[in-house]
């Protein structure tokens, strides 16, 4: 019976590891059609829709011979797929075209805004977690309770409410009433040209050189907008973590648990929360990607320079290479998330690790 | 014989929104270091009469009793730090399914350890070797590779050993196995009931064996108990069985096939309501 | 007395719950009434229908309730008025117009974009799920391959991209946000069809020679009604708070329509000094999109009770 057992064991090792690699092809083929999937939309918006993509970009002031070589330098009387193909290949290596709000290179201009909004969607997820996943155990353990219903509305509530009103409301609150908070912005005008970031997250730059005055002054600007997306996750994290509770602790293992002699708050958070914890890294994974797009109308209400408020002040100049620039980024971002959350479901669950 | 467990007009009440169900009514029995089984149908109660003595009921389910009393202990009214005490280290239950009842993301070794460390000051070394211990004595061949496997890595039978020895490690006076092998392969069935036969034996234990499986029970058990709509309706030594007088556990006996014997008609469970009043 | 009781024919109530209807109508009434009591049991969610169905009324005679014109202020005598000033219960913005009145004609704005993007990305994703679940082999690959595809987007983002290009306007908004919504439905009508595909009925549809399309549309696509349903009632709050994003940012409804999210907008310049004239349309997205929140959830667990845990 072990000799069959250890003979089933072996087999259905290697069984396993060719099925690993053929779940990395797939995960490969994944990816890449995604990706695929993105450049053709952008490209349709870009190129497709606009009547004329020349006039999209240029505007409808430009002299006639500008148009004819800006439609020869952009390719447009290339057949369709040839267009799309050079579009791929532009957009693979970083290259979005130039921005003509700015002037600079679309990348080189994401490449400056974009860390702000980084420093801000992971701020919020951290607060996002931090508060929901204990507030969604508690909802569960204590189901029907007052508590739990106390859970439910706060999250109903993150839910329904249009987040760049919340913020405006915030801003009248408490910056302009109680003044507890700093004025829109990412950092006062007097550290603006004393302070020197390194990696562009300026609470960590701030940290790294010990200028104790920046830091404060950052948190200051930060933990508004941080909140308030960290409040729109809150919401979302909390309610899952209260179906997966729910769902695990109905489950016969812990019963097991508790037949051990276990206490409640092992079993609650070694035992069950434990196992919640494998789908909840794709919530709080989906929650994460969430807010960098929340970030596009956060980023308005609180003059954040990141890559929200770059889309959006593209958005109404009509710079359309700019916007898709920032699609794609976002997209790519959303797609890269989606890989780790996956990876790291297979890490904390043993049953879809191979070995 | 010292009386282990007693219980005495054990009565398990699930209040719902159409009105209150009984799932146990008024069950008495008594229990020394004996191997008892407890056998019915589903919905019969036996389940819950064993997690009422484990205080596994529900939270919303009320449980009264005139006594019931483990060891001297007045279980209803043990303040519930008590209660945890006792499970586990004094009382255990094991479960019907192992891909179930074993946590998914916790290693086995580390859920032996878990009952051991919660039960007893061990250190690290010492509560990894009584778990190989353990593992060893439930037959399995090589416990340093089982521990640090995962319990959807083990085969059923594999598992349920695994869960014998997470329930037994801390040395527990009373078991209680609900439908331990119902779940499981017919072939490896006899295997683990071996075992647990062997351990209860060894260790002196008092065992509750809950099951549907009649036969099964009798040639395990010592002495019989058969439940019918939250009663017992016979207490029977597992001896006395063929000489079974309430219709009811004749008709279980009945409905267990004889080879050679005329099937025609099959009989039919008769289950008559005076029965359950 | 007694003999009159068990003679008396079956009260409405009984009729309904009869487990053995005489009728296909009884059945279909009967298993209504059901959920409908299921619903009913569940406070908040009839507090949704009822803010929903308000939502309704309000749009409807936006005409007769208004007491002003929703576009034209009084600029002279009435610019930015505080709530609770004569005749202008909300206040007024700094064109002099009513903001109750524009409040009340926003309603229809934002009853059609829901409506709209109900229609349009609903049945999308219900026939892409449907067929792909139905057909299975190399069709539901690719046409799951592009759900995913679409899953995988920013929704937002894209939306925004999409209205650039369209140019700004509430239609567009309505185009953008339904070709972002639809894949989450084709999932589910997936889903619900493969577990329908295989049984017993179908099999017999089948063999009485009826057509692909006709099994689809006449016994898959009713199958995956309530779950989808359900979904799209969920997914109403997000359209709403959507189309108020787009017209924040300028790219929704133009002015002067009495778009909700285009009203916050204008009233950010004086959210210090008149915090009304952004905070009224604010509460108005907020309340009607909590109904649509309340009335799915209780959807969900009248309609699939199994979700919802009892």
């Amino acid at each position: 019976m072990s000799m069959s057992d250890t003979v089933r064991m072996s087999g259905r090792r290697r069984a396993r590891s060719r099925k690993a690699i053929a779940a990395v092809l797939q995960f490969l083929v994944v990816v890449a059609t995604t990706y695929l999937g993105l450049l053709a939309v952008t490209f349709f918006i870009g190129r497709v829709i606009p009547i004329d993509p020349v006039l999209a970009v240029l505007g409808d002031r430009a002299p006639q011979h500008v148009v004819e070589r800006t439609r020869e330098a952009m390719g447009l009387n290339l057949p369709l797929y040839q267009q799309f193909f050079i579009y791929c290949q532009q957009a693979l290596s970083g290259d979005f075209g130039t921005s003509v709000l700015t002037t600079n290179p679309v990348m080189t201009d994401i490449r400056r805004v974009f860390p702000a909004t980084i420093e801000l969607a992971t701020l919020g997820t951290v607060i996002g977690a931090l508060i929901g996943v204990p507030l969604g155990v508690l909802a569960a353990v204590k189901r029907g309770s007052i508590a739990d219903q106390i859970v439910r509305v706060i999250g109903l509530v993150g839910y329904s409410v249009p987040i760049f009103w919340l913020a405006l409301l915030a801003l009248l609150v408490f910056y302009a009433r109680l003044r507890w908070v700093a004025y829109p912005g990412r950092i006062d005008i007097v550290y603006e040209y004393t302070f020197s970031p390194i990696t562009g997250f300026y609470l960590v730059d701030a940290l790294w050189q010990r200028q104790w005055d920046v830091f404060r002054d950052v948190f200051r600007h930060i933990i508004l907008p941080a909140s308030l997306l960290g409040y729109f996750s809150l919401a979302y994290i909390s309610r899952m973590t209260r179906s997966f509770m729910l769902n695990e602790l109905q489950q016969e293992y812990i019963v097991a648990a508790r037949a051990k002699g276990l206490s409640e708050a092992r079993i609650i958070w070694a035992h069950a929360l434990r196992n919640a914890a494998v789908p909840l890294v794709t919530v709080i994974a989906l929650s994460y990607a969430g807010l960098l797009e929340g970030s596009v109308l956060t980023e308005t209400v609180f003059a954040w320079p990141g890559l929200g408020l770059y889309i959006t002040n593209s958005l109404q100049n009509a710079d359309m290479n700019a916007v898709l620039g920032g699609t794609i980024i976002i997209g790519s971002v959303f797609i890269g998330i989606n890989l780790l959350s996956d990876l790291l479901y297979r890490t904390l669950d043993p049953r879809t690790r191979a070995r | 014989m010292s009386a282990l467990l007693t219980v005495e007009d054990l009565r398990v009440r699930f209040p719902t929104r159409t009105g209150v169900v009984e799932a146990v009514r008024g069950v008495s029995f008594t229990l020394g270091r004996e191997r008892l089984g407890i056998v019915g149908e589903s919905g019969s109660g036996k389940s819950q009469t064993g997690r009422a003595v484990m205080g596994l009921t529900p939270a919303h389910a009320q449980v009264t009793a005139k006594r019931l009393a483990f060891d001297g202990i007045d279980l209803l009214s043990a303040p519930p730090k008590l209660r945890r005490d006792l499970r586990g280290k004094r009382i255990a239950m094991i479960l019907q399914d192992p891909k179930y009842s074993l946590n998914p993301v916790m290693s086995i070794g580390k859920q032996i350890v878990e009952t051991l460390q919660r039960h007893e000051k061990v250190g690290r070394a010492e509560a990894r070797k009584r778990a190989l211990d353990m593992l060893a004595a439930v037959q399995i061949r090589d416990p340093a590779r089982v521990f640090d496997l995962y319990p959807h890595e083990v085969s059923g039978g594999m598992g349920q050993r695994a869960m014998i020895a997470m329930m037994l490690v801390a040395g527990p006076e009373l078991l209680i196995a609900d439908e331990p092998t119902s779940a499981l392969d017919v072939t490896v069935q006899l295997e683990v009931l071996s075992i647990l036969d062997k351990l209860v034996a060894e260790r002196g234990m008092g065992l509750i064996f809950v099951s549907h499986d009649l036969r099964l029970v009798s040639s395990f058990c010592d002495r019989v108990l058969v439940m019918y709509a939250g009663r017992i309706v016979e207490e029977i030594a597992a001896s006395e069985l063929s000489n079974a007088k309430h219709p009811y556990t004749q008709g279980l006996l009945n409905c267990m096939p004889v080879i050679g014997a005329d099937r025609h008609p099959l009989p039919v469970l008769d289950r008559k309501p005076e029965w359950a009043l | 007395m007694s003999l009159a009781t068990e003679t008396r024919p079956l009260t409405r109530r009984e009729w309904l719950l009869s487990d053995r209807p005489q009728s296909r109508l009884q059945a279909r009434l009967g298993r209504a009434y059901m959920t409908w009591r299921r619903f009913s049991a569940n406070r908040l969610a009839v507090v949704g229908l009822l803010i929903l169905l308000g939502l309704c009324f309000v749009a409807a005679f936006a005409d007769l309730l208004a007491p002003h014109s929703p576009v034209i202020g009084n600029l002279a005598g009435a610019r930015l008025l505080p709530p609770g000033s004569e005749g202008y219960l909300l206040g007024t913005d700094d064109q002099g117009r009513d903001i109750l009145s524009r409040l009340i004609h926003g309603s229809r704005l934002t009853l059609a974009v829901v409506v709209l993007v109900a229609i349009i990305a609903a049945p999308v994703g219900l026939i892409v799920g449907a067929v792909a679940g139905y057909a299975g082999g190399w069709i539901d690959a690719i046409l799951m391959r592009v759900t995913d595809i679409f899953l995988a987007f920013p929704k937002l983002v894209l939306a925004l991209a999409f209205v650039a290009a369209l140019g700004p306007g509430i239609e567009n908004a309505v185009i953008a946000i339904a070709i972002t919504s639809w894949p989450p439905y084709a999932r589910i009508a997936r889903a619900e069809t493969l577990t329908v595909r295989n049984s017993d009925y179908i099999a017999a549809v089948r063999l009485m020679g009826a057509s692909p399309a006709r099994i689809v549309f006449r016994h898959v696509v009713p199958m995956c009604m309530s779950s989808l349903i359900v979904r799209v009632t969920l997914d109403m709050a997000g359209i709403i708070l959507t189309a108020a994003g787009l017209g924040f940012l300028g790219l929704g409804a133009q002015p002067p329509l009495p778009e909700w999210g285009a009203m916050i907008a204008s009233g950010r310049r004086f959210i210090l000094d008149q915090w009304w004239v952004a905070t009224m349309p604010g509460i108005a997205i907020l309340i009607v999109s909590l109904g649509f929140n309340l009335l799915g959830d209780g959807l969900r667990d009248a309609l699939d009770p199994r979700e919802s845990g009892q």
